[in-house]
């Protein structure tokens, strides 16, 4: 099996030059695989760093919220300050992506939360947590991403979200079962399933162009 | 939408290691608490809890009440599947391969082929390829940590002591495992043949080990965590998680208590975080010496 935790292959990794070239990206690491995040990202050109606290999520360009368990992320998010900051970032525009429990932070409502759970929100729709079943249904299937080049990325789907409605700022990048499982508005980019567990960086390095795209 | 194009058969592949591992993998940097009622669990979850360990005993109690400690009653397992929304795992008995079925038939997410149980066979595990459902299993020490994923483990967790409130074994078996690790990354090609025999473990897994300088799997701590600074120890010493067990509903005020363990968890560096949380916690659970228990009574020792 592929994983993630072996780092970039010599020669992958940016090259050291400037902030233009490897934008400074962080990965949320309040809780989750953010280490499969940090390495997918500095495979795809970007110099990733965990962010936990106000001041380092000051000092990034774009953000990762990393799969885990989102009501986990949104009570620690909300209990350490981050919840506000996150939303102005977004609001103002800093790219963000979201691989599953990230999806579902990102999405402007949730259609089952716990209470309590709050997101980030920043893009216009409405998502079923666990939509595709408990861990016995989690699966791997090959997904077409628009916008992703060389054919379709392994989807890894892990107790997995979708999006059960969109609004019309977003944009469906993949479905499944008729569903969509990756979407953008903007500069913010979500799928319901795991791309860093699987060695191919093509989505995080969409996600770094994005990043480099917004100055 | 191009997704249903004939060149990429959508056909789902359930059960593979990397869904199984890839399970584990979300629930890092979190506490996996364990509850004996779907009441326990939603506090659990509103604590921040990435899973629950649905049981029908906390260790604790198994310690005090003896006698033969089963898998819990189906009922018990549903009514803890209803009340919460993160993923559910629950205990078999090592080796007793109809209660992983049962387990796998609730719907669980994870099963915990536990120690703590009392072991319905005392040669062999769980062959948990055959399950849909990953397996996290305990281990004492690499050999151990390796014979369980030989086995189809997804997960690894040191043991510890069950029950105890004292984490002097966690911290010993987190340190022998991540010690022989560090070993093993010193060998050269040539030894590890001698240290697979040594380990008792497959050479293709001694090999990868000392390649990636950490398991192929996910390794959480249990087994005797009791407070914040407990699970920021073990997170320090090389834990990425924590299982709390009696620590939390053995305590005198469990919603704190379990609120807290989760922030020292994600803190486990920032000692200002971990003592801010650390107040007003009330009583923590009683715990008891290890010098005081006898062999028979130690749960770490179950396993092969």
């Amino acid at each position: 099996m592929t994983t993630a935790a072996t780092g970039p292959a010599p020669g992958t990794a940016a090259p050291a030059a400037g902030p233009a070239a490897a934008p400074r990206v962080g990965v949320l690491a309040l809780q989750g695989d953010v280490r499969e995040h940090l390495t997918a990202l500095a495979a795809a050109g970007a110099q990733a760093v965990p962010v936990r606290r106000p001041e380092e999520l000051a000092a990034v360009r774009g953000l990762v919220i990393p799969g885990g368990e989102s009501t986990t992320i949104s009570k620690l998010a909300h209990a350490f300050g981050l919840l506000e900051p996150l939303r102005e970032r977004v609001r103002a525009g800093m790219p963000a992506y979201g691989s599953c429990a990230g999806m579902i932070m990102l999405a402007d409502k949730i259609l089952d939360p716990r209470s309590g759970q709050e997101t980030v929100g920043g893009i216009d729709m409405l998502v079923r947590r666990n939509a595709f079943g408990r861990q016995n249904e989690s699966f791997e299937a090959a997904v077409e991403v628009a916008g992703v080049a060389g054919g379709p990325v392994e989807g890894v789907f892990i107790r997995a979200p979708w999006v059960e409605s969109l609004g019309a700022a977003a944009e469906a990048l993949a479905e499944y079962d008729g569903h969509p499982v990756a979407v953008r508005q903007g500069n913010l980019l979500a799928t319901a399933f795991h791309p860093e567990l699987t060695g191919d960086h093509r989505v995080h390095a969409l996600f770094t162009e994005m990043v480099r795209a917004a100055g | 939408m191009s997704a249903t194009s004939p060149s990429t058969p959508q056909t789902p592949a359930t059960g593979t290691a990397r869904v199984k591992r890839g399970m584990a993998e979300q629930l890092k940097g979190g506490v996996i608490m364990d509850v004996v009622t779907p009441e326990q669990a939603k506090i659990a979850e509103d604590a921040g809890a990435v899973a629950v360990m649905a049981l029908e005993r906390v260790p604790a109690d198994i310690r005090k009440d003896g006698g033969v400690a089963r898998m819990s009653d189906p009922d018990m397992i549903d009514g803890i599947i209803q009340a919460v929304s993160i993923p559910v795992m629950a205990k078999s008995r090592i080796g007793h391969l109809v209660e992983a079925q049962v387990l796998q038939a609730l719907g669980v997410d994870y099963i915990d082929e536990s120690e703590v149980l009392t072991p319905a066979d005392e040669v062999n595990h769980t062959d948990k390829w055959a399950f849909t459902t990953p397996f996290v299993c305990g281990a004492t020490n690499l050999g151990e940590a390796l014979r369980r994923i030989a086995e189809g483990a997804a997960m690894i967790r040191s043991k510890g002591e069950a029950g105890t409130g004292n984490v002097v074994e966690a911290v010993r078996h987190l340190r022998q495992i991540r010690g022989e690790i560090a070993r093993l990354r010193g060998l050269d090609n040539n030894e590890l043949y001698a240290a697979a025999k040594e380990l008792r473990a497959p050479y293709e897994l001694v090999r990868e080990v000392a390649e990636l300088g950490k398991l192929p799997v996910v390794l959480f701590s249990a087994g005797g965590v009791a407070t914040p600074a407990d699970a920021a120890l073990m997170r320090q010493l090389g834990a990425e998680g924590v299982f709390v067990g009696s620590g939390i509903f053995k305590s005198g005020d469990p919603a704190r208590r379990a609120a807290a363990i989760v922030k020292a968890t994600t803190f486990y560096d920032d000692p200002k975080t971990v003592a801010d949380v650390s107040r007003g916690l009330g009583e923590a659970m009683v715990g008891i010496n290890l010098d005081t228990l006898a062999d028979a009574e130690r749960y770490a020792s179950r396993g092969w």
